[in-house]
């Protein structure tokens, strides 16, 4: 989950890394307020969870608190990639000597953090990488012991930092490898870290990631932070299908369904799974010129209840003509339980299940049973003898012949039908 | 020979009292593995499935007089670390780990504590790996006559990052008479306790494998360490691969997240289609559909099949 | 306009329960502890059916070892065979 800048920067400051005087403002007049008291020329940053602030207009330098004000004013309705602003932050503006970069992520190769620490910050580390090598320093860190300090020490050094800027920086990075491991981030970066004309390092920006999976277990920290457990920081605002699917979903601990429609729009709906499954028969569909409504992945042994229900989301989606239920090879879902969950979503929406089902492929547990049942409906099935490619490919064949009556082969269907 | 598992292989079960990890009891004793005891704390005295339980490994270890040589872990995410670990520090080598949704950090401090006393992790959020006809540890395949319907023993090598793909290609192998010497579903978080080029040197090894087939997603920089193994090698197998998520590159699907939870931080990111540049450079061909896995094998194996 | 939705019962999988053994009380008790998916209730020492539940059946039989023979028969309505001991 992303936070806020806002919030980043009050998670490296409980961690012991220096920070400006900040203020985080929901208002103009609270903006005003803290430009006050700042006492100072200040840059007024909005706080959304995208980038392209700075290009979107989202943040504006203040001579005075009323121009903070009217910066502020206008940034809180400043809309950036489709986010609305929580607030703004006040930040007092720097008389910065030198800028660095710090960071703390996940090698997932080495299986362990790296450091990353550069003596050119301010600008894309990913780029300085690779046109500075000599001047970004890394280190891995061993997972059983507490990041030590001269870890940091090392990677700074080996940018060629020393003096008092060593000594300065090194407690910070340490400092923000220990919050990368306390609360379970996935990415812990400060660009730019800087050090001002007196000497000293603030942080003058901050951005946390943490993993989801660690939310149970960091309820302190982001209730500290004011978030809500239910507050998911999704990359977009979900569709009424996720979040109808999802309300299905957790009403039922039988089996995991998950549907995201996000960027699809077309006619075949897809009911399917599991996970390494979903994503192709996805590409399958699309390759042979099918339009997917939604993505699915289906998991577990759902019961005939949440097979349905998610069934019925899909069908319900505008646009969504038929349903393709396909998945790979089944160890412990019930593939007559997931047939029953299909035919009887198409059921109660008064559909014809023959008609509204466009395959049926699911090899696995009890697919004998399966078979009983889908014949019974007049629904077109087939066993793991066909690919999962020629059923997405049946699948869409089927839609688009009963989309264009001009196609030959419907008239025959006609006329032999 | 195979990879990992052999006839006279014995594992534990570490949560054998939980509904999955019955189920998946049955079917590993159905199918002629040797579970020969399970662990769930505070069930001393019970039995699953004819498998007796005790409270910890230690009791495991005294009671067989030997320790097992493998352990099937399927406790909760909060839970799953200690009993790793208690795996681990017990003498146990070969640990699969089932459970998902562990976080990262737990991950990383089992597999670093597993190098270090010579032990090995398959997984998190894995089903397991199976030698057909000789061994199956995990819910590999689902029960055993399913699972002696998808597999049968040969000289492919099998690696996925999904469980419901390892046995979807498997059976496409079978299908098509070739069968697998070893079919491991290696799990699909970002950090995994034995990665692609980590198996490799095990297939290197065994007489019985004379190719690889690998599945594999976005995500990761999984497929550029094989790539990076196989040119520096010289390995005598011939690597096929299937990538599944190419729709994921699509401008629309920009900020989405699919399958598998793997994205990691290092470097920029492959799409897909980086990625099967990348493998395709290193000499592994990937294909664009299962079905076309076994002519692709075929075609590779040469005179060896 | 779109249908409206109907909730469906028993589409796939009706239960009859023999009258020999509707009053038994301990019978409706041990049932409604076996059955997986709730489709047997006890309400006040009578075996009660849920319908709401029946589709969910997963043809187990926990409810036909319990009960004597022939008294529950679960019906397969898809193929018109019933599971009865």
């Amino acid at each position: 989950m992303r936070f806020y800048e806002f919030e980043s920067r009050r998670i490296v400051e409980r961690a012991g890394i220096p920070v400006t005087k900040y203020g985080f403002c929901t208002s103009a007049d609270q903006a005003r307020q803290a430009a006050e008291d700042i006492g100072g020329p200040v840059v007024i940053k909005s706080q959304v969870l995208t980038g392209g602030r700075m290009k979107a207009g989202g943040v504006k330098f203040a001579d005075t608190p009323d121009e903070a004000a009217e910066h502020a004013a206008d940034i809180l309705e400043l809309e950036i990639n489709g986010h609305m602003p929580k607030g703004v932050l006040v930040d007092p503006k720097a008389e910065v000597a030198q800028e660095y970069y710090a960071s703390v992520v996940w090698d997932g190769t080495r299986k362990c953090p790296l450091m990353l620490f550069s003596d050119m910050g301010g600008i894309d580390i990913e780029e300085v990488a690779e046109k500075h090598p000599d001047h970004v320093g890394r280190g891995h860190l061993s997972n059983l012991v507490d990041p030590p300090d001269f870890r940091a020490k090392e990677v700074i050094s080996h940018t060629g930092v020393t003096g008092s800027a060593l000594t300065r920086a090194t407690p910070i990075l340490a400092r923000l490898a220990r919050l990368m491991r306390d609360y379970d981030m996935t990415l812990a970066e400060i660009n730019p870290l800087a050090q001002l004309a007196d000497g000293s390092f603030v942080a003058l920006d901050a951005h946390m990631e943490m993993e989801n999976e660690a939310r149970p277990r960091q309820k302190a920290l982001l209730d500290d932070l004011g978030i809500d457990p239910t507050d998911m920081r999704d990359p977009y605002e979900p569709s009424d299908f996720e979040r109808n699917v999802k309300a299905i979903d957790s009403a039922d601990h039988r089996g995991v369904i998950q549907g995201k429609d996000h960027g699809f729009s077309g006619n075949l709906g897809l009911v399917i799974g599991a996970g390494g499954g979903s994503l192709t028969l996805t590409d399958a569909v699309r390759s042979q010129g099918g339009k997917p409504g939604n993505y699915t992945e289906i998991g577990g042994n759902p019961s005939v209840a949440k097979a349905c229900g998610l069934a019925k989301e899909v069908l319900k989606k505008d646009g969504v003509e038929k349903i393709a239920v396909m998945m790979s090879i089944v160890s412990n879902t019930r593939v007559d339980i997931v047939a029953r969950g299909v035919i009887k979503a198409c059921l109660e929406l008064g559909k014809d299940p023959g008609e509204t089902i466009a395959i049926f492929r699911i090899p696995g547990a009890w697919e004998e049973e399966g078979f009983k049942i889908l014949e019974r409906y007049g629904v077109e099935s087939c066993d793991r003898s066909v690919s999962m490619w020629e059923a997405a490919g049946r699948a869409v064949a089927k839609i688009q012949g009963a989309a264009d009556p001009d196609t030959p082969g419907r008239e025959a269907e006609e006329v032999a039908g | 020979m195979s990879v990992l598992l052999s006839e006279d292989f014995t594992f534990i079960v570490q949560g054998i009292t939980g509904r999955e990890a019955v189920n998946l009891t049955r079917e590993c004793l159905d199918y002629g593995s040797k579970v020969v005891g399970g662990v769930t704390p505070g069930r001393k005295g019970r039995d699953v499935h004819g498998v007796p339980v005790f409270d910890t490994v230690e009791q495991v270890v005294d009671s067989l007089g030997y320790v097992p040589e493998g352990s099937v872990v399927t406790v909760p995410p909060a839970f799953t670390k200690d009993a790793v670990l208690e795996a681990i520090v017990r003498g146990i080598k070969l640990i699969v780990i089932v459970t998902e949704r562990i976080p990262r950090r737990d991950v990383a401090q089992m597999v670093e504590l597993a190098n270090l006393r010579g032990a090995r992790i398959i997984g998190p959020n894995c089903l397991g790996l199976i030698v057909p006809e000789v061994c199956k540890m995990g819910g590999i395949g689902g029960p055993a006559k399913d699972a002696a319907k998808a597999y049968t023993p040969g000289s492919i090598g099998v690696m996925s990052r999904s469980g419901g793909m390892t046995t979807e290609i498997s059976s496409t192998l079978t299908a098509a008479g070739l069968g697998q010497s070893t079919a491991i579903s290696i799990g699909g978080d970002a950090i995994i306790g034995s990665t692609y080029a980590e198996l490799m040197p095990l297939f290197e090894a065994d007489e019985q494998t004379q190719g690889i087939v690998i599945y594999t997603e976005p995500g990761g920089r999984m497929e550029a360490q094989l790539s990076e193994w196989v040119a520096e090698n010289n390995s005598r197998l011939p690597i096929v691969a299937f990538m599944a998520g190419r729709f994921m590159d699509d401008e629309e699907m920009k900020g989405m997240s699919f399958g598998h939870a793997g994205t990691i931080v290092e470097g920029k990111e492959d799409t897909a289609t980086e990625k099967i540049a990348r493998l395709e450079a290193a000499g592994i061909p990937v294909v664009e559909r299962i079905d076309e896995i076994p002519d692709a094998v075929k075609d590779n194996l040469g005179a060896k099949v | 306009m779109a249908p409206p939705e109907q909730g469906l019962e028993a589409v796939f999988i009706e239960v009859e329960v023999d009258d020999s053994i509707a009053n038994d009380a301990e019978l409706a008790k041990k049932l409604e502890e076996v059955c997986p998916v709730d489709i047997f209730a006890d309400e006040d020492g009578h075996v009660a059916i849920v319908r709401s539940a029946l589709d969910e059946c997963v043809l187990c039989e926990l409810c036909l070892e319990a009960a004597p023979d022939g008294a529950i028969r679960i019906k397969t309505l898809y193929d018109g065979t019933e599971l009865v001991r």
